[in-house]
């Protein structure tokens, strides 16, 4: 332990003179630049303070002298943004679905700004390309449950499928046939084939126990000829389209259990300009009647 | 330890494990119950052991003129295991978001709960087991005195990895009290406090006792990390349980007020947990493994104070356009400006203390080792305040900028600082005349080193991407993106993260084959170099 200074040959700077463990200290001044840095700091932080709301005081705070605030300036840039756009938000409040899309400019705001939504409400279940995804119908293609003009598609958005909250919702009900035991597993079976055949994908046979049971228990809804049915939300059972997968198992478990899918109605969340928008959208995706 | 307190302490152990026991059968959950279990366990271990230890004949083991070094050891040891466990778990929940199938299905594995055994793995148990240890030893030396309470500083070191373990176990089990680095539940924290409480004592008496006239500046880091840390923890964590006998409990904070004390805690376990008390490691063990003095006297006191005062008002950068008032962001924005010298500060006292030593980077992978652990420092901290500007924040909140600068800071800085003081470490605490390999030294350090670079730019180029794909609105004024869209466009960077932390993990094992062999060598000194207590020089 030495107690009087030393100089370090390296740097020729002073130590402190204590000593820990073999460890010195140098007693170099603090670097200019770091000194005048940091005061440059303390300068800027008092100025901001002045220019921003900064300090609390009994009741409030001090507001700065540029009158700033978080909320304002939000409120500020959306009003900005609506005013930009009120013109046409007003005329799509006001237009039916039809005149929207035959006017070139409202409706390419409306599809923009329904797709923005879409992005928003809809992608979880219906992809972030509209594509579907097992038991969530693909809105690209020209095959609609319950219809695919631009009246119908708005009725979905606005008060979803099966959704029991919603007085107007569409409602049906496909029997869940095996579970209620309506048929025989042999027979699930032998209407599965017949139902497959539908769509080319068995060879078909009409005279079959399979066609007998389809005409008995299917085609009330879906059609002597699998065609489906939209008043019913009867999905067309003669294409390669399958909302829950083409499988001879999938095929079974859905005559079995039943689906019965449910989407919720959007008009209790979003309001009429964006349903108007999401119709407009949904129905330019390329299957819109 | 005289053995009629062994005894004594030995039955305060067995009435824990008993009250610990009917705790456990009046529980009213699971996980209430699991953990008065884990606890009948240890309490039950520490009385056997110290019954066990209780031996009436004359001690013979370390002289009391030595210092005292086993705790350090087994602090090196937990150091280096919990490391590798945090890195693992680090490195499954990168693969994990870029994979999620490897979510398993299961609630225990799901990335939820597997991010907080992450971060405290990480920062509470590798970083903690390093600063506790550390702080022992560089005390013991610079103070020239044994350290105090001894048998105190035991249950320091016991008493905290239980808390891993309950913390940890309760993760797994989806216990939280959902404040971010603060997940343990009411009676984990009580449990921290109280070990806590003991690790003040220990090092503030081991001061007292100094035989040196002045407190060296490591020791005020530590000190100031010890107080802080004691006090964000208590104020965070109150709370009033739901059951004396159950793991829930209510925050006494609730809406944007839990928000700011959450934030003032966060950030300031950042700031003294991970700064202060790794510039307390980084004040001893950088002179010590240069020989060199430290740069400036001034300079450290100046920017321990600067630091001290300045980075506790920094916590609500973290809450920027939220419903925070805006002079509370304000204020927490301009003292993270004016924190930027105070930070930087050690960082110039850490790299100009090697000057007139820099021909040593070319032959020491270790003292390499340390002045890249000051240069991310430095990055870090300049980071920071960049990033506590609200226009910046604006882009950057809640992005993997975020992900991107933490691990800058935490694998660049805290990580390597530690593994230089483990290297530095080992062969000094178990007598060896060095590291069994200082090639592999070599390696980890360029593993460690190449893992850190791909991280970091692989967050940063993800989270500004990310953050201007967010805000990214079409002439016609809405927004152009989804987030699954935007999700879609990580998946590469989140790959790339995943192969700097396989990196860094496996640096991290290299380091723990080469303790183990360097422990195991028997090249040794006649006489450890620990264990003699140089008076005078």
């Amino acid at each position: 332990m030495t107690n009087s200074n030393e100089i370090d040959e390296i740097s020729g700077t002073n130590t402190t003179g204590h000593e820990w463990d073999g460890i010195r200290e140098l007693d170099t001044p603090m670097p200019r630049w770091w000194l005048y840095t940091f005061y440059i700091t303390i300068i800027w932080a008092i100025g901001y303070s002045i220019l921003y709301p900064a300090i609390p005081l009994l009741s409030g705070n001090t507001k700065g002298t540029l009158g700033y605030s978080s909320r304002g300036e939000l409120a500020d840039s959306i009003t900005a943004a609506q005013q930009g756009q009120s013109q046409l938000r007003a005329k799509i409040t006001a237009s039916s679905l039809q005149d929207i899309k035959a006017d070139p400019q409202l409706f390419s705001y409306a599809k923009a700004g329904g797709q923005a939504a879409f992005k928003v409400n809809c992608v979880q279940c219906h992809g972030s390309g509209a594509e579907g995804a097992k038991g969530n119908p693909n809105l690209n293609d020209d095959d609609w449950l319950w219809g695919g003009s631009l009246d119908a598609i708005y009725q979905t958005i606005s008060h979803g499928i099966r959704f029991e909250q919603d007085d107007d919702t569409r409602t049906s009900e496909m029997p869940a046939f095996g579970r209620d035991e309506m048929l025989e597993p042999a027979q699930i079976d032998q209407l599965t084939t017949f139902v497959m055949s539908l769509a080319g994908k068995e060879q078909q046979d009409t005279s079959s126990t399979g066609a007998k049971l389809f005409k008995d228990n299917c085609a009330s809804c879906h059609g002597d000829k699998g065609a489906g049915n939209r008043d019913f939300g009867a999905p067309s059972l003669a294409d390669q389209i399958w909302l829950y997968g083409a499988d001879k198992a999938t095929i079974v478990q859905s005559i079995h259990n039943s689906r019965n899918g449910v989407m919720p109605a959007w008009s209790h969340r979003l309001d009429e300009l964006t349903i108007k928008q999401l119709a407009i959208y949904v129905h330019s995706l390329g299957g819109g009647e | 330890m005289d053995p009629i307190s062994t005894l004594i302490y030995g039955g305060l152990a067995f009435v824990a494990a008993l009250c610990s026991m009917y705790a456990a059968s009046q529980a009213q959950d699971t996980v209430f119950y699991v953990h008065m279990l884990i606890l009948t366990l240890a309490f039950g271990l520490a009385a056997l052991a110290l019954v066990r230890q209780c031996s009436f004949q004359t001690v013979t083991n370390e002289p009391s003129s030595s210092y005292s070094d086993s705790i350090i050891r087994y602090g090196v040891i937990a150091t280096m295991m919990w490391g590798i466990v945090g890195f693992s778990v680090g490195l499954l929940i990168a693969l994990q978001l870029a994979f999620p199938s490897l979510n398993l299905d299961l609630p225990w594995t799901n990335f939820g709960r597997l991010r907080p055994l992450h971060t405290s793995a990480v920062v509470f148990a590798f970083g903690g087991n390093a600063l506790i240890a550390t702080s022992f030893y560089v005390a013991q030396r610079t103070c020239r005195v044994r350290l105090a309470l001894e048998p105190l500083a035991w249950f320091v070191f016991w008493g905290y990895q239980l808390f891993i373990v309950l913390a940890a176990t309760g993760y797994v089990m989806g216990s939280t009290q959902s404040k971010e680095y603060a997940e343990p539940e009411w009676y984990v924290d009580l449990w921290l406090t109280i070990v806590w409480v003991a690790y003040l004592l220990v090092f503030l008496v081991t001061l007292i006792r100094r035989k040196e006239p002045h407190i060296y500046v490591a020791n005020w880091f530590y000190l100031g990390f010890i107080i802080t840390i004691a006090m964000l923890h208590v104020v965070n964590g109150l709370a009033i349980p739901v059951s004396w006998f159950g793991s829930e409990s209510y925050s006494a904070f609730s809406g944007v007020q839990s928000a700011l004390i959450q934030w003032w805690y966060g950030h300031n376990a950042v700031g003294f947990f991970l700064t202060a008390g790794f510039l307390g490691m980084m004040y001893y063990f950088v002179p010590k493994q240069a020989n060199r003095p430290v740069y400036s006297y001034r300079l450290s006191i100046i920017h321990f104070w600067a630091v001290i005062f300045l980075y506790i008002w920094a916590g609500p950068h973290h809450l920027h356009y939220t419903a925070l008032p805006d002079w509370a962001q304000t204020l927490g924005m301009v003292f993270s400006i004016m924190l930027w010298m105070p930070s930087w500060g050690g960082m110039i006292n850490g790299l100009m203390s090697i000057s007139g030593a820099w021909d040593k980077l070319r032959t020491d992978p270790i003292l390499r080792m340390l002045v890249a652990a000051i240069a991310f420092y430095g990055m870090a901290t300049f980071e920071g305040p960049l990033m506590s500007i609200k226009a910046v924040n604006g882009l950057s909140h809640y992005t993997d900028w975020t992900i991107g600068h933490v691990h800058s800071g935490a694998l660049g800085w805290n990580a390597l600082i530690s593994f230089g003081a483990l290297y530095f470490l080992t062969p000094r605490l178990w007598g060896r005349e060095a590291m069994y390999s200082s090639k592999l030294i070599n390696w980890h350090f360029w593993l460690a080193m190449l893992g850190i670079v791909i991280y970091a730019s692989s967050m940063w180029v993800s989270g500004i991407t990310q953050g201007l794909m967010w805000r990214e609105y079409n002439d016609q004024g809405f927004l152009v993106y989804s987030f699954a869209e935007t999700v879609i466009v990580m998946h590469p960077f989140y790959v790339m993260r995943a192969v700097g932390g396989l990196m860094f993990l496996l640096g991290g094992f290299l380091m723990a084959y080469n303790i183990w062999r360097t422990i195991r060598d028997e090249r040794a000194y006649d006489q450890p170099v620990s264990q003699v207590i140089t008076v005078g020089a």
